[in-house]
């Protein structure tokens, strides 16, 4: 194939140098990079080479994925998230505190997929 | 800071893409040729010092990124590193998971191998009879089954295997286990699972519908065709049997297909001038329809005519070798592949499992005789040195602790350096007890064979993750 002077070339993702083949390798790997302490988005170069089970930890708008990388174990439809971050999940998610300042803030709908228009609003 | 590379061995695809086993962790990586080149750089005995090695390097950044990857990921460590003391045992009593009910001591076929009956038995007697009952009782068994579940803590699955002897000699006390276990095992909230080896001369129609009903893993101890069954699997009067197991394998085959029962196995006892491996592999697969066959080299003592010997282990590495490809190409397409001795050990290698100890015989596993005697495994019950209690009184935990410090690979100076360490902790107690009288010790006869088995294991392995890494996800969980 011939060169093209003015085609730009396709970003590179930086090689690995050493990556992990099995299933142990993969849990080192991972402890590694626990221990090296910095959060990593999937946007982020290297991609993190695990993901967590459950719902997702990993924060990059847009990409998120669960532990099989897809999206089969998120809150869906995605309505539900506006109780289940906030119920069941540590995600930070941008509700009212219904433990001390907004407890009655979801009274009104029950069943977000259907009514959450319904959910009243809040002022701080 | 001086550093060295740890125990391991390397291994690559033919395609170039180089690997690394790392012995303290069982981990496998992959390497970039950079990281390959520090890999190798440091694996002299003395190690060399880091900060030297970098400072004539050409690509410094990079080589100082991949060595601290290697180091951190324990592959290249400090010379002076302290070394971690190991657990030696897992918290006692461990928990059973899987007892082997020897239900009977005798056996219909007198073949010429058998360690049970042969020149290499452990227990007293003669012929096929042991010094114990020759049959377990029902009631035996049942207060197996009460033993298993009192014993298992919170497994939430057991194991129970019957063995012999010819198991279906005494097909009423398999009957009444599973019965009775089936009760008990809904009592205790508790999964049971069966499995059975049998010579296959007793497998009647109502045997089994049993067994196929009761999802049995069912394993026929077969060696070949007739040529290959007939040399030393003999009735008494030295008839071969092929001729009676025949039809009554294919009709197992045909029940548990019908019933999609479990995986149908066959294991192969390896002789002296067995026919080659893929041969026998192919007519028990093709001929007999088995789905999965294991060899294992006869089990004898030293100067056996029908021993395999150092020539006969070469042998037998390249024979398994041709088995091999086989499960490479069936594996590159996304099929599985029955050649279950390598299975297994594929399996261990991508879950990264580090034994302590070779197997768990003692541990999760232990043998019952026909009189409810615990033995560290099938192969040891009736034999009073290895007892470690009964069904009645329980496990005799002092003995039992005793034997595992004592087996743990820590204490088998002969392993120390050796990269299969991992997957082999010194091998099978029973083969070490038949040839050095001591069950504790490393099998050292056969390290050339356990490590060249491992070695096809890992370019296997290497070959197949290289073109279809998605065929290693059936072994993620179990």
């Amino acid at each position: 194939m011939s060169s093209n002077a003015n085609e730009v070339p396709a970003p590179q993702r930086p090689r690995a140098r050493v990556f992990p083949a099995n299933r142990k390798a993969r849990q080192l790997a991972a402890l590694v990079l626990a221990q090296r302490g910095s959060a990593r988005a999937l946007t982020q170069d290297p991609p993190p080479t695990q993901y967590p089970y459950g719902c997702t930890t990993i924060f990059a708008p847009g990409w998120e994925v669960d532990s099989s990388n897809g999206t089969h174990g998120l809150c869906q439809p995605i309505e539900r998230d506006l109780y289940d971050c906030y119920h069941t999940c540590y995600w930070p998610a941008q509700v009212p505190d219904g433990v001390t300042n907004a407890p009655t803030w979801t009274q009104s709908c029950g069943a977000p997929m259907q009514d959450w228009k319904s959910i009243d609003l809040v002022f701080p | 800071m001086h550093l060295r590379t740890v125990l391991h061995r390397r291994f690559r695809t033919e395609t170039g893409h180089e690997f690394v086993y790392v012995a303290s962790s069982a981990a496998i990586l992959g390497l970039d040729p950079l990281a390959s080149s520090i890999v190798d750089a440091f694996a002299e005995p003395a190690g060399r010092d880091a900060e030297a090695w970098l400072a004539d390097h050409p690509e410094r950044a990079d080589a100082e990124t991949a060595l601290h990857d290697l180091t951190d990921l324990g592959v290249i460590r400090p010379t002076d590193e302290a070394q971690a003391p190991r657990a030696q045992l897992p918290p006692m009593p461990f928990p059973i998971s899987t007892l082997v009910l020897n239900v009977t001591n005798k056996c219909n076929l007198s073949c010429t191998y058998c360690y049970e009956y042969g020149d290499d038995r452990l227990t007293a007697g003669k012929g096929s009879e042991g010094t114990g009952k020759a049959r377990m009782s029902d009631d035996t068994a049942r207060q197996s089954i009460d033993f298993l579940l009192r014993n298992a803590g919170d497994r939430p699955q057991v194991s129970i295997t019957f063995f012999g002897g010819e198991t279906l000699l005494n097909f009423p006390a398999i009957r009444a286990a599973v019965l009775y276990a089936e009760e008990r095992g809904a009592v205790h909230r508790k999964r049971v699972h069966y499995s059975l080896t049998t010579n296959a001369t007793l497998l009647t129609d109502e045997v089994v519908d049993f067994l196929t009903t009761h999802r049995f893993g069912i394993t026929v101890s077969i060696d070949g065709d007739a040529g290959q069954q007939d040399r030393h699997r003999t009735f008494r009067g030295g008839t071969g049997s092929f001729a009676t197991i025949a039809p009554r394998i294919q009709h197992l085959v045909a029940q548990n297909k019908a019933k999609k029962g479990r995986a149908l196995g066959a294991r192969v006892t390896l002789t002296a001038g067995a026919a080659p491996v893929r041969e026998t592999y192919d007519f028990l697969t093709k001929e007999l329809g088995f789905d999965e066959v294991g060899f294992a080299p006869v089990t004898a003592g030293l100067g056996r005519t029908y021993a395999l010997g150092e020539q006969g282990y070469e042998k037998l590495l390249r024979e398994f070798g041709e088995l091999a490809e086989d499960y490479v190409a069936a594996a590159v397409s996304g099929q599985s592949h029955g050649f279950a001795n390598l299975g297994d050990l594929l399996r261990e290698l991508h879950q990264g499992i580090n034994k302590a100890h070779p197997c768990g015989a003692g541990l999760g596993l232990l043998g019952v005789s026909t009189e409810g005697e615990l033995g560290l495994c099938h192969r040891f019950v009736e034999s009073k040195s290895h007892a470690v209690g009964d069904v009645t009184n329980g496990i005799d935990e002092v003995v039992r602790t005793a034997f595992l410090t004592k087996a743990h690979v820590d204490q088998k100076t002969d392993c120390t350096q050796c990269f299969a360490r991992p997957l082999c902790a010194g091998g099978c107690y029973h083969e070490a007890h038949v040839r050095y009288g001591d069950a504790t010790r490393a099998n050292l006869h056969y390290c050339e064979w356990i490590r060249g088995f491992i070695d096809l294991g890992l370019s296997t392995y290497a070959r197949i993750l290289t073109q279809n890494p998605k065929f290693f996800a059936r072994f993620e969980s179990s």
